[in-house]
């Protein structure tokens, strides 16, 4: 059972809902294949480093999935190239430590992006004054919580 | 007695003294180096969109070599620019 992560650039010209299901139609073809999806990462809208095809914004999706065998992912990457909302895609096969990172990502343990959200709850806890202890240990565990809601 | 806190230096002592580079994926017990993360391999790259030798960065070989796949890999998906001329 390998791991792999295929990440790719969907043509943000489409509208919202055709560009959401450009990324299921390949989620339920992996799924189909008899793949096990691990996670399915919207990376959002973002800047391309340089123009490709005359765009300069792309919406870049990552879908992590387990599969016995590899023979699924040429067949994938075909269906790519044929396909014309996609702009650029990359496959990679995920070792151990590829996997550990996917999953404490996930989780919020790497990321400063993530992260932001608990040292700023804990700075305003220290600036509030000593007498109201209380609130002080109720408010910390909202963030994380709403933050794991956020990832989900 | 003048103590060496006492004695004043023309120059600072300090010069000719390098600091020890070292691998900060080895000091910190980075194991995996993602490339859709192009805040952090920006860290790896000159101006220019080019990869720092291992002279300047101080990263040992293994994690070299992690480091310009990861880069490649994000220029591919263009997240990171093949050519620049400002980056940063």
């Amino acid at each position: 059972m390998n791991q792999y992560e295929v990440t790719f650039i969907v043509d943000p010209v489409l509208s919202s809902d055709e560009i959401v299901a450009t990324a299921q139609t390949y989620v339920d073809h992996l799924q189909g294949e008899g793949c096990k999806i691990v996670h399915v990462d919207e990376m959002g809208l973002r800047q391309l480093a340089y123009p490709l095809g005359k765009r300069t914004t792309g919406v870049y999706y990552s879908i992590e999935f387990s599969s016995t065998s590899g023979l699924i992912i040429e067949k994938m990457e075909l269906a790519f190239r044929r396909d014309e909302r996609i702009m650029r895609f990359l496959t990679v096969k995920l070792d151990k430590y590829g996997i550990k990172y996917n999953e404490d990502k996930r989780n919020g343990l790497i990321g400063k992006k993530k992260n932001v959200a608990e040292p700023a709850a804990v700075v305003e806890e220290s600036s509030k004054p000593a007498p109201k202890p209380a609130p002080k240990a109720a408010a910390p565990a909202p963030a994380p919580a709403a933050a794991a809601e956020e990832e989900e | 007695m003048a103590s060496r806190d006492d004695i004043k230096f023309l120059s600072n002592p300090k010069i000719g003294l390098k600091a020890k580079k070292y691998c900060r994926f080895r000091k910190f017990g980075i194991k995996h180096i993602d490339y859709k993360d192009p805040e952090f391999l920006k860290q790896f790259i000159n101006e220019q969109g080019k990869i720092l030798p291992r002279r300047l960065t101080g990263n040992s070989l293994k994690y070299q070599k992690k480091v310009a796949t990861a880069v490649k890999r994000a220029r591919h998906l263009a997240l990171l620019p093949y050519v620049a001329d400002l980056l940063k």
